[in-house]
Parts: structure tokens; C-alpha cells; sequence
């Protein structure tokens, strides 16, 4: 019988793929993505929760609402960022991004 | 194993599994194509969770605007050969404890889920309209935070738009 603790134990595994790609990638769109896909994972345990803990109300929902939005707004400005550096440096590797390192 | 069970075997193996291209594949136009795959697993998920406007907004949102956008930037950034546009880092010890902390991560929270025990709550009321309360809870209770997204939303847009042009120099 499929619970909470299954849509919970999906969104963990997602989360942990995300936080690997952070780790494992190279390219700044790359790292982008697996942040998306970590928010994603945050919104399966919310809508999860709200679904099984408190049924009568949309609650869970409304927050999954909220961190939609702000993954909008953060990936527009990230490609944005992206974009205005790759003009600079001619580069999408995070390697070739240190210009606030001295 | 009944119906639904099956079902949502299905779509978070679906789901899983092109999370796992999206991070594993060198090519990031596979990446992204990938990550599409995931937005729509999310969205079957919420389906599944009788979230309906939720998935419809998932895929508005990220299946179609999110996903556009990164690839538009792709193909704005992309000068080599597809093939190595999404390489793993270049030190093996990043790599390592990347994929370590992943683990770990995954370990400790799927121990702590699999232990828990959660009350077990009735079905919704008969009735039971899940969009409009969320309708009744946006205008309602959590107008103010619905205002400071719609600001932080238009302020992301100018954002991006100021930082993607460049400054003018004057």
C-alpha cells in the first residue's frame, strides 16, 4: 500500500540527485538544473504531506504554489546572470568563474 | 499490489530515472530534454496526489516556460561540440564528495522516513474543493505574501532583462 512515507522517500531521491548534480557538474545551466530539481523534490514532500496529513485543507498546496514562483524569478535571474558572463568570458564552466575570488 | 500502487510505481521510476539523465548525461541539450521528462514526472506525481491545478501549474510553468527559457539560453551560451557541453568536474575529489554527501543525504532521510509513523487521517470531506480553498487561502489569509510574489516575480523579470542586456556604458 503506497503511503506518505513512498512520495516522501521520491522526493528524497530526487532531492539527492539535485544535490549530487550541485556537486558534479560543470556547467553553470547544468548546476541550474539539478537545483530545479531539487526544488521540485521540496514541492512532492509538500503537496506529499498536505495530501495525507491534512486533507481538508490546500495549505501544502499553497506553499508548493509560493516555491514555484520563487524558482521562476531565481532561474530567470540565473540564466540572466549566465548569460552576461558567458559575454565577458566566453565561458559557461564554473571554473572560469572567479571574478569575486582575489 | 493494487491500481494506484502501480501507478505510482511507474511515474516516480519514470521520474527518478530522468532526474538520474538530467545529472549523468554529458550533453546538456539531452540534460534538458531530460529535465522536461522530470517536470512532467512532478506533475503526474501531483496528479497522483490529487493536486490537480498543481500539475497543471508544474506544467505551465516548468514543462513549459521554465524549460524554454533554459533552452533558449543553451543555445544563446553553446559554442562547442555538443557532445562535452555538461562534463563532471574536473577534480575526482569534488565528484567524490558530491556524490558522497548525495548518499549520505538519501541514507539518513530515507532512514528517518522509513521509521516514522505517520496518523492515519480520513479521506478529504465529501465535497471537498481543493482549488477553490486555495483560492479562499491566496486572496484570504496569505494575501500579503501573494502581493510580495507578484512583486518579487516583476522585479525578477527587470532583473533579468537589465542584467541580460549588460549595462550601458555612459
Amino acid at each position: 500500500m503506497i503511503g506518505l512515507n513512498h512520495y516522501l522517500l521520491l522526493g528524497t531521491a530526487l532531492f539527492g540527485i539535485g544535490l549530487y548534480g550541485v556537486f558534479a557538474k560543470r556547467n553553470a545551466i547544468g548546476l541550474l538544473m539539478s537545483i530545479e530539481l531539487m526544488l521540485n523534490a521540496v514541492n512532492i514532500n509538500f503537496v506529499a504531506i498536505n495530501r495525507f496529513l491534512q486533507p481538508g485543507a490546500a495549505t501544502g498546496q499553497l506553499f508548493a504554489i509560493f516555491v514555484i514562483v520563487v524558482a521562476a524569478a531565481e532561474v530567470a535571474v540565473g540564466l540572466a546572470l549566465i548569460i552576461s558572463i558567458y559575454r565577458q568570458r566566453q565561458s559557461v564552466d564554473i571554473n572560469d568563474f572567479n571574478l569575486m575570488k582575489w | 499490489m493494487n491500481m494506484s500502487d502501480l501507478v505510482f510505481l511507474i511515474i516516480s521510476a519514470f521520474t527518478v530515472a530522468s532526474a538520474l539523465v538530467v545529472v549523468l548525461s554529458r550533453n546538456i541539450i539531452h540534460s534538458a530534454l531530460a529535465l522536461i521528462l522530470t517536470f512532467l514526472g512532478v506533475a503526474m506525481t501531483f496528479f497522483d496526489l490529487d493536486a490537480g491545478f498543481l500539475g497543471l501549474v508544474q506544467i505551465l510553468v516548468y514543462a513549459g516556460a521554465v524549460s524554454v527559457l533554459i533552452i533558449f539560453a543553451i543555445m544563446l551560451v553553446m559554442k562547442s561540440d555538443p557532445k562535452s557541453t555538461n562534463p563532471p568536474v574536473a577534480s575526482r575529489d569534488t565528484g567524490f564528495v558530491g556524490g558522497l554527501l548525495a548518499w549520505l543525504v538519501v541514507i539518513g532521510l530515507g532512514t528517518a522516513i522509513g521509521l516514522s509513523r505517520w496518523p492515519s487521517l480520513p479521506n478529504a470531506p465529501e465535497g471537498y474543493d481543493a482549488v477553490a480553498d486555495l483560492a479562499t487561502l491566496l486572496l484570504g489569509n496569505y494575501v500579503v505574501a501573494f502581493e510580495a510574489a507578484a512583486v518579487l516575480l516583476l522585479l525578477a523579470v527587470v532583473g533579468a532583462i537589465i542584467l541580460a542586456r549588460g549595462a550601458e556604458k555612459s
